[in-house]
Order: C-alpha cells, then structure tokens, then sequence
C-alpha cells in the first residue's frame, strides 16, 4: 500500500507538486491521470525515492520513504518513464542484474528470471542483446526487471508510451494479473482509455494539486456517464484547461 | 531480505566488466590503442633517433672532389684522417660537375677546388673553396661538419706555421683553449630519451579506463539506465564505488599490457649498439608496476569525477581528453626543470611515479620510502576524488 500525504516540490521557481495526497491500496490498480506537465512523474519519482520532497510524507507498507529510503526501495518496483536497458547485456541478464542487486540468492533468481521470461512472453528474445529489442520487447523487459524480486508494490511510469496496440494489450493483463496477486499497482497515464480499462481508483492531478480522487464510474457519473468529459471537466474546474 | 553492500559492490563491478568487454570499441581503445600503440610509437621514435645518431658518426665521411689536382696536399691531409674522396673531373663549370655528382648521389657532400687554390696560398690570400651539401637531407649534416672541421683544422695548421715563420706564436691567436668532455655515462645518457616512457606509461594506463569511466556514468545516464538503477535499495557509495573498481580494474590490465608491450619492444631499439643500457627486464617491469599502482585510483577516481558532472557521453570524451593532461603535466615540469627524486616531490601524484621510474631505469632500485609517501599521497588524493564524485551521485539533479 502506498499513502502519499501533502507532497510539495519545486525546482527553482517552478512548483511542480503544491499539495498531492492520495492512498493507492493493496489488490487495487490506482490510475494516476492528468495532463503533459500536471506532476505526474515528479510524484512517482518522489514516491520511488529519487527525488526528496520539499514537504509532506510518502509511507510505503507503512515505511517512511522519505527517511528509510532503502527500506522502501526493496518494497516497490519501478518502471520509469524511460526505462533504458543496458544495451551490451541479453535480456536475461539485464533482468538478472536488479535481481542480484535486491540480494536474491542465485537459485532463487535464475527460477525468478525464467518465470518473468514466460510470464512476459520475452522466450524468443531472452538471450539477445537489449541494444536490438523492438521497443515493446525493451519495455517488457524493463518491467520484469522492475519486478524481479516480486514487490509488493508497482510503480508505473506511463508504461504505454510507444507501445503498438497488441503491446499495450499484453500490458494490461500483466497489471491485471499482478492485482490479482494482491499487489498495489500505481500507474500513470494521459491517455483517459488506457486508465479506464484497468484502474479500479483514480486519483487526477492537474497543476501539482490532486483535483479528484474516485472510481472510475463514480467519475464518469458525475459528469454525465462520459469519463473523458469527466476529466476534461476536473481539469478545467480547477483552473488548468 | 538483508542486502549485503559487499555483494552488491560486486555485482556492479562484475556487470560493469561484462557489460564494456563485449563492446568493442572500448576493448579496442582501453587495450590496444593505448598499451599497444604507445610502447610501438615510442619504439619508433626511439629506433629512428638513434639510426640517425648512428648514421651520423658510422657512415664513412665520403666526398666528391672536384678539382683535386689543384691541392694534392689538402686532398692527402683529408684522406689521411679517413675521407673516401670521389674525384670527379672538373670539365666546364666545377660548380655544375659537383651539383651532378651529388644528384647521382656518388656522395652527400661535395667539394669544389678553384683552379688558382695553390695560388693564393702562395700569395697567403684567403683560398678559396667551396663545399656543397643539401640542408634537407639530414644524413648529410653529419659528414659535412666532420669535413667542415678537417678543413678548418687544415686552415688552422697553415696559420700557424705562417704565424711561426713570422717569428710569432700562434698561441696569440687562440686565447681560449676549450675542451669538451661529455661525462654522460651510458645509462645517463639513454634517460634523456627513456624519461619519456613514464609518459607514455601513465597515459596508456590513464586511456585503459577512459571509456569505462565514461560508460558507467555519463553513458549510464544518457541511456536513460541510471534512473531505475537508483530505484534500487543500493547505496550510492556502493554505486559509486562499484564503477570506480571497475575502471581500476581495466587500468590495471592496461598498465600489464603497456609494460609488457615495453619489455618486448624495447630490445629491439638497439640501445647498447650506441652504448646506451635499458633497464627494462622482468624485475624491473615488475616494480615498474607496483610503483604505478598506487596511481590507479587516482586516475580511476579522477575519470569518473568528471565523467559525472558531464551529461552525456560526447561531452565526457572532450572533457576528459583535457583531464588526460592534467597527471602528464607535473611530468613534463620535471623534465624541464630536471628534478632529482625527493620526498617532497615524490608526494606528488604521478609525479612521484615518474621519479621513481626513473630511479629505475637509471638501476638505482626502488626507493621504498618514497613508494610508502607516494601510496599513502595517492591514497588520500583518490578518496578525496571518489569523495567529491559521490557528492555528485547523491545530488537529485544528477538524473538531469
């Protein structure tokens, strides 16, 4: 589970996150959305602990990440938003490496890596250097590393970026699957489809501020049965159409 | 699930070895380039510089004479101190006879005797001669002074028996009596041309971690690998210092090839045929690398620093092709001024391994003390150096 209260950060003069707070729980997809710019990833990044936040708190299964940044770290796994591979390493072993970095034993990590290879549908590719992927395998291949040592939390940085449709769709299984699991997956996006399709919460952001925080129905209600309406509507109530 | 900082360390190091080793460019310009083509460039240099001492004073001083019938006397006097003469016959323009002769290379200089030569000895005029040689080919200079100097040496001992049948010591005419002793030992005199190996020694090991210093840092955030990298429960020192091992590591095996590289090339200078003596057998070679180990951090360190502050992988190559120079300068400061090995230099990095390597080539053996100074200064200097580099890697802007 991963709660996020009043989180505030600005670089220079520009606030990119004034005051974001939300709870993404457990055996739940919670979709982040918002506009280019809305601080998206500037909360992900505090949430994964690159980024120190000015103020407020993010706890993951209770850890403060902000104090205990090591203990959170092992508790999330995280796909950037650009998740770069190490180009002269096979798929396997780029995998391989966070696996070993998160202390898993070699046994354990070898039956690991084999299961996300399959899981993943990366068979074909798993002995190829990163540097000749097709931009769906190298994504693929970024989110088992991310998920080498089966956190109990996922972070997903717009995942769908370059992604052609039968990625995308192979994509959203896996984020079903992991919830299935009983994982917290947290995902953003700008792209209102991709969210409506798998996310049981939504939490929009616009202007560094949380603007709505409801299920995706209970949005669309509210602004008449049309959830892209809903969202164009949120943001511009709050100033920042 | 505890993470040991140890194994992670080691678990960077290794991937950052695999990862450079199967990329060829960096294999090329790390163990190659540098370890290989340094020895065979300095080599060459080497070989060249002394054939051409070698030609100057070996190749028998021949000459085309035109006209030697006009001074059977100056001709016997050159021949007696072991000129080969050419004689060529003056038909038509002397001048002309000697240019065709020196064309169709029947000697590198060529002298020209004016007909009224025994003349204006009798008349005690100046006699004149002319001695012909082409500047741009630099075999020539050689034979030309040594024949230069027969001829004045001729000249002088004319003066002085004119001067002495005038009732005159020729000791008026010479109040300077300089003699040149050149007290140059072999060995000495081979560590003017060897002083420049240190160079090419500290440079090949400094380009050995070159491209890894940059791969690991401004390449790994170029590529976009560094952000989920730190979503890692690593710490960054144990980043930091898994990327610096790394480039010791290749450093390290870049110093043993330019040393062995050294070690077989070096022989085949022909060093002693000028008697010069090169102390570069396997003892040598041996402390040769300890002496430069202790640099190897600091130049391992000091690649990384400013690989890290550089963005992307271009902008790390220019600057680090500038910082290459910074260690090979204390060296050429020491060849100038021509410092002798003491502590207080020796403290210096790069600077105390030039001098200690030169103790050694010179087979004065190792001064360990001056190696303890030189490791605890090289020590300090390398953790100061990881120190500021880590302060890099824990700033946020560091992802860019």
């Amino acid at each position: 589970m991963i709660e996020v209260r009043a989180l505030r950060k600005s670089f220079g003069p520009l606030a990119a996150v004034q005051d974001v707070g939300f709870v993404a729980p457990d055996q739940a997809v919670t979709g982040l959305l918002g506009p280019n710019g809305a601080g998206k990833s500037t909360t992900l990044r505090m949430i994964y602990t690159v980024l120190t936040p000015d103020a407020g708190e993010v706890r993951i299964d209770g850890i403060d990440g902000v104090r205990d940044g090591a203990a959170a770290r092992q508790a999330i796994g995280v796909l950037p938003a650009q998740p770069g591979l190490y180009r002269e390493l096979s798929v396997r072993e780029n995998i391989r490496y966070f696996g070993a970095l998160h202390g898993m034993a070699r046994a354990p990590l070898a039956r690991r890596v084999d299961e996300l290879i399959s899981q993943l549908s990366l068979g074909d590719c798993a002995s190829q250097r990163a540097g000749r992927l097709s931009q769906g395998q190298r994504v693929k291949t970024a989110l088992a590393r991310a998920l080498v040592h089966s956190p109990r939390n996922v972070l997903l940085d717009e995942p769908t970026n370059g992604l052609d449709v039968p990625a995308i769709r192979a994509l959203r299984e896996i984020i079903l699957s992991l919830k299935a699991e009983g994982r917290c997956v947290l995902f953003s996006s700008h792209v209102m489809q991709e969210v409506a399709a798998v996310c049981d919460r939504l939490v929009v952001i616009a202007g560094g501020r949380v603007i709505a925080e409801a299920t995706p129905a209970a949005l669309a209600e509210a602004h008449g049965g049309s959830l892209e309406d809903a969202f164009v509507a949120a943001v511009r109530a709050a100033g920042h159409g | 699930m505890p993470v040991s900082a140890a194994g992670q360390f080691f678990t960077v190091l290794l991937k950052e070895l695999r990862e450079s080793l199967r990329d060829r460019r960096t294999l090329w310009t790390a163990l190659l380039l540098g370890p290989i083509g340094g020895p065979l460039l300095f080599t060459l240099m080497m070989s060249l510089g002394i054939e051409r001492g070698q030609t100057d004073t070996r190749e028998p001083a021949r000459l085309v004479v035109v006209g030697a019938d006009y001074a059977p006397e100056l001709v016997g006097f050159l021949e007696s101190n072991g000129a080969e003469l050419r004689p060529v016959e003056a038909a038509g323009d002397p001048e002309r006879a000697a240019r065709a002769a020196l064309e169709a290379k029947a000697a590198r200089v060529a002298l020209v005797i004016e007909p009224q030569f025994e003349s204006h000895l009798r008349a005690g005029t100046p006699a004149p001669l002319e001695l012909l040689s082409d500047s741009s080919d630099r075999h020539a200079d050689g034979v030309k002074a040594r024949i230069a100097r027969w001829l004045h040496g001729y000249g002088a001992a004319l003066g002085a028996m004119r001067l002495q049948a005038r009732g005159v010591s020729p000791d008026l005419v010479s109040p300077l009596s300089v003699d040149d002793v050149d007290t140059a030992t072999p060995t000495r005199r081979s560590l003017v041309m060897l002083g420049m190996l240190s160079y090419f020694i500290l440079l090949a090991t400094l380009v050995g971690g070159l491209h890894i210093a940059i791969d690991t840092t401004a390449g790994e955030r170029e590529r976009g690998s560094l952000e989920p990298l730190l979503t890692l429960p690593v710490a960054r020192a144990t980043l930091v210092l898994g990327k610096l091992a790394a480039a010791c590591v290749y450093m390290t095996v870049a110093l043993v090839v330019t040393l062995a590289a050294f070690s077989v090339a070096l022989p085949h200078v022909g060093l002693e045929t000028v008697g010069m003596r090169a102390n570069f057998g396997l003892p040598v070679s041996a402390r040769i690398f300890l002496v430069v180990l202790p640099f190897v951090p600091v130049g391992a360190a000091l690649l990384t620093l400013v690989a890290s502050f550089t963005r992307t992988y271009r902008e790390a190559q220019t600057w680090l092709s500038l910082v290459l120079l910074v260690p090979t300068l204390p060296i050429v400061v020491a060849s100038l001024y021509q410092i002798e090995p003491e502590a207080r230099y020796a403290i210096v990095p790069s600077l105390g391994q030039h001098l200690m390597i030169t103790a050694l080539l010179r087979g004065d053996g190792l001064p360990w003390p001056l190696w303890w100074l030189s490791l605890l200064s090289c020590t300090a200097l390398a953790s100061a150096l990881a120190g500021v580099s880590l302060a890099l890697w824990r700033r946020e802007s560091l992802l860019g």
